[in-house]
């Protein structure tokens, strides 16, 4: 395979762990986000054991993970496993400042009109939160982005491929070949993540 | 006249590091219908306690709130508020809703048609003096303070509440735009005949739009009096709220 295809379809396969990881962190961050919200007992526990992971070095969790059955081994799996784990604390954290930090003058008054907790929560705490949510999602999915590439490691592909490939036979190329793409698409996705914030956010 | 709102010994206490403080200690007073009661008193009196006990913000620790003769505890608490407007100084109106979807709130929440929400927001928006054409499709951070206020006012009023609680609504308003707004007040007090709550520190607010007014102070009910009988009491709070009043008015005279 030249050099143009096999980018190309690396650069597939790395937006595809990335796109998936980010999405399995958000559907489990933000509901576990809002229910911090509502039990303010929990929140060290949750948080703290979010911020635990982040603190675990990429390529150890990676190893960790291995031996482990059913969500480890070799592939991408395990990858997206290990990268989800790494995307949670971004998101979660930025659910609950998001809602906590909703005017509680407004909260007040829609709890005073009658509007039941669901209603809160999906008219006005989500809605006023949502700049905050997103900019979590942001951090998060650059954040995975460049985490992503150490998954090569445990055969999980991407454009960590070419790096690692690079770093054994002292390659120039090959590392570029994997770092540029990775670092545009970070950028790309930072970028449109903002826009989407922007336009978003009713305030 | 019949009691809309009632008190029965109602308090409210949280608790603390030893035992626990009393915020209000068993107040006993009735809101008669139609009839606008001021609840007086200085900051920490209790005064917005009692109000929140009204629609339920908070639930009495000891004795009981009853609206229209039930309990506030007997009753849905989605279903007290619906029928209970409330509105507070900073407004709370929702900063990602139009002005129109902000006073229609209660409407739709009650499942009101577009047709018949539209219809009550520009009566409303009329009433308050903001025309529809021009106000509907704006957002709160487009309007003065004043404006605001009067739509939180009307947010209020949407869905025709028997009950109207105001916590202390005009409050950071500055005076000029104060004085039209209690003004303004005064002539929907008198053209709608609601039953109303209002709680203020500002005497000659108090003076100004209560037909009563219950003075608080430390938590308890120091005096229930019409404005008349309010000038010429005696007790001490009341000469404090008054003296401030006379020293007012002496500053605004001609020697100045």
């Amino acid at each position: 395979m030249d050099l143009r295809s096999e980018l190309v379809s690396l650069t597939l396969e790395h937006i595809e762990l990335v796109l998936v990881a980010v999405l399995i962190a958000a559907a489990l961050a933000i509901p576990t986000g809002i229910l911090l919200t509502r039990r303010a007992g929990m929140r060290w526990w949750v948080l703290g054991f979010a911020s635990v992971l982040q603190t675990i070095p990429s390529l150890a969790l990676f190893g960790f993970l291995i031996p482990v059955p059913i969500i480890g081994g070799i592939g991408k799996r395990t990858a997206i496993v290990a990268l989800v784990l790494y995307a949670l604390l971004p998101m979660m954290r930025n659910t609950l400042t998001g809602i906590l930090g909703v005017d509680p003058a407004v909260r007040e008054s829609a709890v005073a009109m009658g509007m039941t907790g669901r209603q809160v929560l999906w008219e006005v705490e989500l809605p006023l939160a949502m700049r905050t949510i997103l900019a979590g999602v942001r951090v998060a999915t650059v954040t995975t982005i460049g985490t992503a590439t150490i998954a090569a490691a445990i055969g999980a592909g991407g454009l960590g491929v070419f790096i690692f490939r690079g770093i054994s036979t002292v390659d120039t190329t090959q590392i570029l070949a994997g770092a540029i793409p990775a670092a545009v698409i970070a950028l790309l996705a930072d970028e449109g993540l903002g826009w989407v914030e922007r336009k978003l956010s009713p305030v | 006249m019949s009691a809309i709102v009632e008190f029965r010994g109602a308090g409210y206490s949280v608790p603390r590091a030893q035992g626990s403080s009393d915020i209000l200690r068993a107040l006993t007073f009735a809101v008669e219908s139609g009839e606008t009661l001021v609840l007086l008193g200085r900051s920490g009196s209790g005064k917005t306690t009692a109000l929140k006990m009204v629609n339920r913000l908070l639930t009495p620790t000891s004795g009981e709130v009853l609206v229209e003769g039930r309990p506030t505890g007997a009753w849905d608490p989605i279903r007290l508020r619906r029928r209970i407007g409330y509105v507070i100084q900073e407004t709370g109106l929702f900063p990602h809703f139009t002005v129109a979807e902000n006073i229609g709130l209660v409407p739709r929440l009650e499942g009101w048609s577009p047709e018949r929400i539209e219809a009550r927001v520009s009566e409303l928006l009329e009433k308050i003096g903001l025309p529809s054409r021009e106000f509907a499709g704006r957002y709160p951070r487009e309007l003065s303070g004043g404006q605001r206020q009067r739509v939180g006012v009307a947010r209020a009023l949407a869905a025709d509440p028997p009950v109207l609680l105001f916590d202390e609504p005009f409050g950071a308003l500055d005076p000029i735009t104060r004085l039209d707004l209690q003004k303004q007040f005064l002539d929907l007090r008198n053209a709608l005949h609601k039953t109303s709550v209002f709680v203020t520190h500002d005497v000659r607010e108090a003076l100004m739009l209560g037909t009563r007014i219950g003075l608080m102070a430390d938590g308890h009910l120091d005096l229930l009096a019409t404005p008349q009988e309010f000038r010429r009491a005696t007790s001490g709070e009341a000469r404090a709220f008054l003296a401030g009043l006379d020293w007012r008015m002496e500053g605004d005279g001609p020697s100045q």
